[in-house]
C-alpha cells in the first residue's frame, strides 16, 4: 500500500513519534492526578494537546542541537530523553529530581542532553537562545538552538531584541513559536496586533512560516527542513506551530474565557488518535499494538511516580548549596 | 463592620475610588476579562467597562511606563503588575522614569499613580515566582511604597494610595488574599500612607514587621504572651514614607526590639530599620536589635527546603527570646 507517511520516516521512527506523544500525555495526566493529590505543589502547567510540537520538533533536530523552553516543558525534557522518573521526582521536590528538587514543574534542566531549562519569566530564554547560539558559533560546533516559546510571549522585548540580534550576528536560532491562541486568559489577537505571529519576523528581515501543530509529521518535516536551513545558513528562522492546550493554563484556571464548543473542535484534532489512525490506516501499526505501547507508557508513567513518592527528601543544608560555585 | 477578605477589601477600594472619580482607569495582564490572575479586579470590566479596565500584552515595561504617561496627561491608572517579580522587567520605567520625572522636571508634574503587585513566597512557586521584593523599592526615591497586613489596610491604603498625587507601589502579599477581616464599609475610609500601626500593645519587646510577616509576629505573641513574654507588635503598613516615630517610640518603652523581613537579609530594609532604631534608641536599648529575615538564597521549590528560606513563626518566638537573654 502507498504509504505517505512511509514517504516520510521508516516505520520504526514513526512508531516512535507515537511513543514519545503517548509517554507525554501519560506523563501529564499523572501529573494532574498528582497535584490533586497534593503531591505536586505550586504552579503546573500541563502540555496535554500539544504532544506533536513537542515530539515532531525534537525529531526534526540533532542531538547536539541545544533546546530552550519555557515552564509548560515537562514534555520537552522527556522527549529529548529525561528520565520520566526524575522528571517526577522533581515535579515532587525530592532530591532524586533533575535539579535536586530546587527547580520544581517549571524549571527543569538537562545539559547533558542539550536540554537548557524550562524558565518562567514569560520571554526570559529568548536572549539566553542567542547568547547560546553564539557560543556555538564562535565553538564552530555546527549545533544550533532551538528556542521554544508561546504566543503570549512575543509582545516581550526581549522576542523582539533577539530576533534582530540573531539576526544581525547571523546565528543559529531556530525560534518555535508553540501558538495554543491564549496567554493566560487572553486569546491572542485581543494582544497582539499582527495575530499571525510568523509574519512578525519580517521587521528583522528573518523567514518564517507557520505549521499545522496538531500534525506531528508536518511539524517534523517543517523542523527538519527549518533546522537545515539555519546550520546552512547560520541565519535564525522562525516557525509558528498552531496548536493547543486541552487544559486550562495552570492547574488553578477553569478555563472559562473560551467555549465548551472550541474545546470540543479541537479534541477532535486531538494529535494522538489523529496519527494513530493514520499508522493503522497506512498498515504500519495494529490497534492493539498501539494500545500495547500506551500501557507500556502507563507503566513507565506509574513507575516514574512511585521513584517519586519513594525518594528521599532534599537535606536542610541543601538549601545553601549550589548558589556560587 | 462587615468582615470581608482582604482580596474583596481591595476590590471593593478600586471599585470605590473607580466610582468616585472617573480619571481612575487599570490596566494589566488578565484584569479585564479574566478578572486578575488572583481575582483582585473580580466585576470591574462588567461594571466599568473595556474604556476603563483594559487586558494588555505581556508588557511589563510598557505596562508601567502607558501609566507614567496616562498619569502626565491627567489621568489616574491603577497598573497591575501580575507578581511582584515582573516588577523586575518594568525597573527601568519604575526607577529610572516613575521615581524620576517629578524630581528631574523640577517639580512641574505631577504622577498620581498606583502600581499594584502580588508577591511574596510559600506557595511552592519556586526562584523566579516567590521574590520579596520590597527593599529594592524602598531604596529607591521618588514613590511611595504601601503594602497593608489586614484587610482593613488593604481597604484603605489602597484607597489612600489611588487619592494620592505621588506614584505608589502597592504590594499585596499572594497568601494573605483569603485572610478574613472587619472592613469599614464607609467609602470615606481611608488608611494614610506613611502611618505605621501599633497592631498590638505590649511592655517587654517591640516587633517591627510589615504585611504577612504582622500576622506571623502577632500569632508569634501570642505563643509568648502564654510564657508571660508582652510584645508590642508595630505593622509599619508603609516603607516609604516611613513612619520611624510609631517604632521607635515604642522601642523607647520596651528596650528590645525584633525586626522581621520576608526579604533577603543582605543590605535588606530590616538592617536599615535596625540603624534607625539604633541611631535613635541607643541609650536605651537593652540588647542587640534581632533581625528575622528571608535566607540569602533563590527560592527553592522543594517545599521541605523553601519552609526554611521563610521567616515562620517559631523563628520570630526564638528572636525575641533572644533579645531577653543577650545583654550588652
Ligand atoms: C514576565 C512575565 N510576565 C507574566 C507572567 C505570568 N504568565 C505566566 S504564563 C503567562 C502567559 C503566557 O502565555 P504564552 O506565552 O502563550 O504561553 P502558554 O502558557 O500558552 O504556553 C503569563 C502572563 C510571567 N510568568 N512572566
Ligand atoms: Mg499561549
Amino acid at each position: 500500500m502507498d504509504s505517505k507517511l512511509r514517504a516520510e520516516l521508516p516505520d520504526h521512527d514513526l512508531l516512535k513519534l507515537y511513543e514519545q506523544m503517548v509517554l507525554c500525555r501519560e506523563f501529564e495526566e499523572a501529573c494532574a492526578e498528582q497535584y490533586t493529590k497534593g503531591h505536586i505543589t505550586g504552579f503546573l502547567h500541563l502540555y496535554s494537546g500539544q504532544e506533536a510540537v513537542a515530539v515532531g520538533a525534537t525529531a526534526g533536530l540533532h542531538k547536539d542541537d541545544y533546546i530552550l523552553s519555557a515552564y509548560r516543558e515537562h514534555p520537552q525534557a522527556i522527549v529529548r530523553g529525561a528520565d520520566p522518573k526524575r522528571v517526577m521526582a522533581e515535579l515532587f521536590g525530592k532530591a532524586t529530581g533533575l535539579c535536586k528538587g530546587k527547580g520544581g514543574s517549571m524549571h527543569l534542566f538537562a545539559p547533558e542532553l542539550n536540554f537548557m531549562g524550562g524558565y518562567a519569566i514569560v520571554g526570559g530564554q529568548f536572549p539566553i537562545a542567542v547568547g547560546l547560539a553564539f557560543a556555538a558559533k564562535y565553538r564552530q560546533e555546527g549545533r544550533l538552538v532551538a528556542c521554544f516559546f508561546g504566543d503570549g510571549a512575543v509582545n516581550q522585548g526581549t522576542f523582539h531584541e533577539a530576533l534582530n540580534w540573531a539576526r544581525v550576528w547571523e546565528l543559529p536560532v531556530l525560534f518555535v513559536c508553540e501558538n495554543n491562541f491564549y496567554g493566560i486568559g487572553t486569546e491572542v489577537h485581543r494582544s497582539s496586533a499582527l495575530a499571525d505571529i510568523h509574519k512578525r519576523t519580517c521587521g528583522y528581515d528573518i523567514p518564517s512560516e507557520r505549521v499545522d501543530g496538531m500534525d506531528v509529521i508536518a511539524v517534523h518535516e517543517t523542523v527538519k527542513r527549518g533546522a537545515e536551513w539555519v546550520r546552512e545558513q547560520s541565519r535564525p528562522y522562525l516557525i509558528e506551530a498552531m496548536t493547543y492546550r486541552f487544559r486550562g493554563h495552570s492547574m488553578s484556571d477553569p478555563a472559562k474565557y473560551r467555549s465548551p464548543a472550541e474545546l470540543e473542535i479541537w479534541k477532535a484534532r486531538d494529535p494522538l488518535p489523529n496519527f494513530a489512525r493514520r499508522l493503522v490506516e497506512e498498515g504500519i501499526a495494529t490497534a492493539e499494538g498501539l494500545k500495547e505501547m500506551q500501557a507500556t507508557a502507563q507503566v513507565e508513567v506509574q513507575e516514574a511516580v512511585k521513584f517519586a513518592e519513594e525518594s528521599p527528601w532534599p537535606e536542610d543544608s541543601e538549601v545553601f548549596n549550589d548558589i556560587y560555585v | 463592620m462587615p468582615e470581608m477578605t482582604y482580596r474583596d477589601a481591595l476590590n471593593l477600594a478600586l471599585k470605590e475610588e473607580m466610582r468616585r472619580d472617573p480619571s481612575v482607569v487599570t490596566w494589566g495582564e488578565d484584569v479585564a476579562l479574566y478578572e486578575g490572575s488572583f481575582k483582585v479586579t473580580r466585576g470591574l470590566l462588567a461594571e466599568f467597562g473595556e474604556e476603563r479596565v483594559k487586558d494588555t500584552p505581556i508588557s511589563e515595561n510598557t505596562i508601567i511606563g502607558v501609566a507614567i504617561g496616562a498619569a502626565m496627561g491627567g489621568l489616574r491608572p491603577v497598573a497591575e503588575l501580575m507578581t511582584v517579580n515582573f516588577a523586575l522587567l518594568a525597573m527601568d520605567q519604575l526607577i529610572n522614569h516613575m521615581g524620576k520625572i517629578r524630581y528631574m522636571f523640577g517639580g512641574q508634574i505631577n504622577l498620581p499613580m498606583v502600581v499594584r503587585a502580588p508577591g511574596g513566597g510559600g506557595s511552592q512557586l519556586a526562584a523566579q515566582h516567590s521574590q520579596s521584593l520590597e527593599t529594592y523599592f524602598m531604596h529607591a526615591p521618588g514613590f511611595y511604597l504601601a503594602l497593608p497586613a489586614t484587610p482593613a489596610d488593604a481597604k484603605g491604603l489602597l484607597k489612600s494610595a489611588i487619592r494620592d498625587n505621588n506614584p505608589v507601589i502597592f504590594l499585596e502579599h499572594e497568601l494573605l488574599y483569603n485572610s478574613k477581616g472587619e472592613v469599614p464599609d464607609d467609602p470615606e475610609f481611608l488608611v494614610p500612607l506613611g502611618s505605621a500601626e501599633v497592631k498590638r500593645p505590649g511592655k517587654d519587646v517591640t516587633i517591627v514587621a510589615y504585611s504577612r510577616m504582622t500576622v506571623l509576629a502577632l500569632q508569634a505573641a501570642a505563643v509568648l504572651e502564654k510564657e508571660g513574654i508582652s510584645c508590642e507588635v508595630v505593622d509599619l503598613r508603609s516603607l516609604k514614607p516611613l513612619d520611624t516615630p510609631t517604632f521607635v517610640d515604642s522601642v523607647k518603652r520596651t528596650g528590645r526590639a525584633v525586626v522581621v523581613e520576608e526579604c533577603w537579609q543582605t543590605a535588606g530594609l530590616g538592617g536599615h530599620i535596625a540603624s534607625l532604631i539604633y541611631e535613635q534608641c541607643f541609650d536605651l536599648l537593652l540588647a542587640p536589635v534581632q533581625r528575622v529575615s528571608g535566607l540569602d538564597v533563590p527560592m527553592p521549590y522543594s517545599r521541605k527546603l523553601e519552609k526554611l528560606c521563610i521567616p515562620q513563626v517559631e523563628d520570630i518566638v526564638k528572636a525575641v527570646k533572644e533579645t531577653l537573654t543577650a545583654k550588652y
